[in-house]
């Protein structure tokens, strides 16, 4: 049943401990619908969710699919509901769950393609629309050197650049799962975190998104977006503050000489 | 998915929400409590703190005049935008018909306000 | 989202009824958005208030009658609590929705943003009381 001892993520724990994990597994060449399995699992203090959930993988069920990778918080993939919440199950621990059950589900308001995974295409299509990089006033020969930038023009942009892309965002807002065209939290925050910055100058460029019917006035102030961001990113206010900037832009069009932009 | 970039309107009703939300948050419980419960039961407040006199005095003058209709047509937007959208929030999927109800009606007051201050002229 | 048909993929939609109970950051948020119910109501009453106040004094009387039945006065201390809770909860979102406040080169904390509004809307409060009392009584 086990797989040879150096592949293995987990060690078994010796702390004589067990947690009842109730995962919802989706296995569509089987399951009409997703379906909660429990698993009693031996943890030790130091043990995340993704500790348990590997702890499953390699020694009590194989066929469980969840994706993961730094264990740090920081590549932004093991986002998940626990316990209804969005989190990162590398950075929730089952000592602090326990001794409820630890409910584990793929994070809401994406579809599930299997178990804990999601089909995350509509985000990453999202990210690219947004160039999420920064666009040069004028083309710049390497000649001319780095761009200088303060540490006050720094500060504008710096919490909005801690996105990791880990989505968890997405699963706390409700009108991204009332309305899935809806452009969402995390990538608003992102394109937010490139129009503040002084080195850029695709703000034009961006402002159809974010004016657009599925732009920021789908945005009810819920707030919970940013209560759950790992990485302290707020992205209600990044939301918010491009509403006043998209209705200034309604307005000023309309004083505006003609040609000056759509 | 594919991006729509058609504009949005909601800038008109958005700021019109938030200026309603703003000032019924500032003013609102005072003029509550004024209205509904101080003067009726004589609580704090004189009883002719509300007399005819005082308060067509009030609604004669432009500054008077401006603070009531800003206070009505403004809570009432407020309160038809946060509508709109909770019916949206609770899946009701709000229709042209609910659309119409929830921007209408406030509409309607404001002409209604306008009417009812301008008849009474200013001084 | 396209899933082209035969290669085992079903991807499955959860359903969004019942959100709103799904945790008590959504059933805070539903609480607040239903005082929106009663501004309206308050609005009503207002604008009734507006028009018999433009139909002279008589009219006015009756609406100040009106007010005096005791199902308006407890109608009015229901929509005290739903206003009064609607401005707690503006400046408790507040920070969330206004651009960086920058007050001597330093950044304003988000609870810092709460309690100016809280302090302005107390501030308006006693002015409003007092001009009202002042100018009248």
């Amino acid at each position: 049943m086990a797989r040879p001892e150096m592949q293995q993520d987990t060690e078994m724990p010796d702390s004589g401990k067990t947690i009842v994990m109730d995962v919802l597994r989706y296995r569509p060449e089987q399951d009409d619908r997703p379906v909660l399995q429990s698993y009693e699992v031996p943890f030790s203090d130091d043990m995340s969710v993704l500790q348990g959930l590997q702890y499953i993988k390699d020694y009590l069920d194989g066929s469980l699919s969840f994706r993961w990778s730094c264990r740090m918080a920081i590549c932004g993939s093991c986002g998940m509901m626990i316990n209804g919440r969005p989190q990162l199950a590398c950075k929730t621990f089952l000592r602090d769950i326990y001794p409820e059950h630890v409910r584990v589900e793929a994070l809401a308001h994406f579809p599930i393609e299997r178990d804990l995974v999601i089909v995350m295409d509509d985000f990453i299509e999202k990210l690219e629309s947004i160039k999420p990089y920064i666009i040069e006033k004028q083309p710049r020969p390497l000649a001319e050197g780095e761009y200088l930038q303060t540490p006050a023009e720094r500060d504008l942009y710096e919490q909005f650049s801690s996105c990791i892309n880990c989505m968890l965002c997405y699963a706390a807002c409700p009108q991204y799962g009332l309305n899935p065209k809806f452009l969402g939290p995390g990538i608003i925050a992102l394109l937010h975190r490139y129009n503040l910055d002084s080195r850029d100058a695709g703000a034009e460029q961006r402002k159809p998104l974010v004016n657009s019917e599925d732009g920021v006035y789908n945005c009810t102030a819920v707030g919970f977006c940013s209560e759950v961001c790992p990485k302290l990113v707020d992205p209600a206010n990044a939301v918010n503050v491009n509403k006043m900037e998209a209705a200034k832009d309604y307005f000023l069009r309309l004083v505006r000489p003609r040609g000056g932009g759509k | 998915m594919s991006i729509n970039l058609k504009r949005s309107n909601a800038p008109v009703f958005w700021l019109l929400f938030g200026a309603g939300g703003m000032l019924s948050a500032l003013v609102g419980p005072v003029l509550v409590f004024i209205t509904g419960i101080g003067v009726p039961l004589g609580l704090l407040l004189p009883e002719n703190t509300l007399s005819y006199t005082h308060v067509h005095a009030l609604a004669h003058s432009w500054i008077g005049a401006l603070f009531l209709f800003a206070v009505v047509a403004l809570f009432f937007w407020h309160a038809g935008h946060r509508i709109y959208h909770s019916l949206h929030d609770l899946g009701l999927h709000p229709g042209a018909g609910a659309k119409l109800v929830c921007y209408g009606v406030p509409l309607l007051a404001t002409l209604i306000a306008v009417y009812a201050l301008a008849s009474m002229g200013y001084s | 989202m396209n899933t082209p048909a035969g290669n085992g993929r079903r991807p499955y939609m959860r359903s969004m009824q019942g959100w709103w109970r799904r945790n008590t950051f959504y059933v805070e948020y539903m609480i607040h958005e239903a005082t929106a119910l009663f501004v309206a109501a308050y609005a009503v009453v207002l604008l009734v208030g507006l028009v018999r106040l433009s139909q002279g004094q008589a009219a006015w009387n009756a609406w100040l009658a009106a007010l005096r039945s005791p199902g308006s006065v407890v109608f009015h201390v229901l929509v005290l609590a739903a206003i009064s809770y609607h401005a707690w909860t503006w400046f408790q979102i507040m920070p969330r929705t206004l651009p960086p406040v920058m007050l001597k080169g330093k950044r304003l904390s988000a609870a810092a943003i709460t309690r100016s509004g809280l302090a302005a809307a107390a501030i308006v409060t006693l002015m409003v009381f007092f001009l009202v009392r002042g100018l009248w009584a």
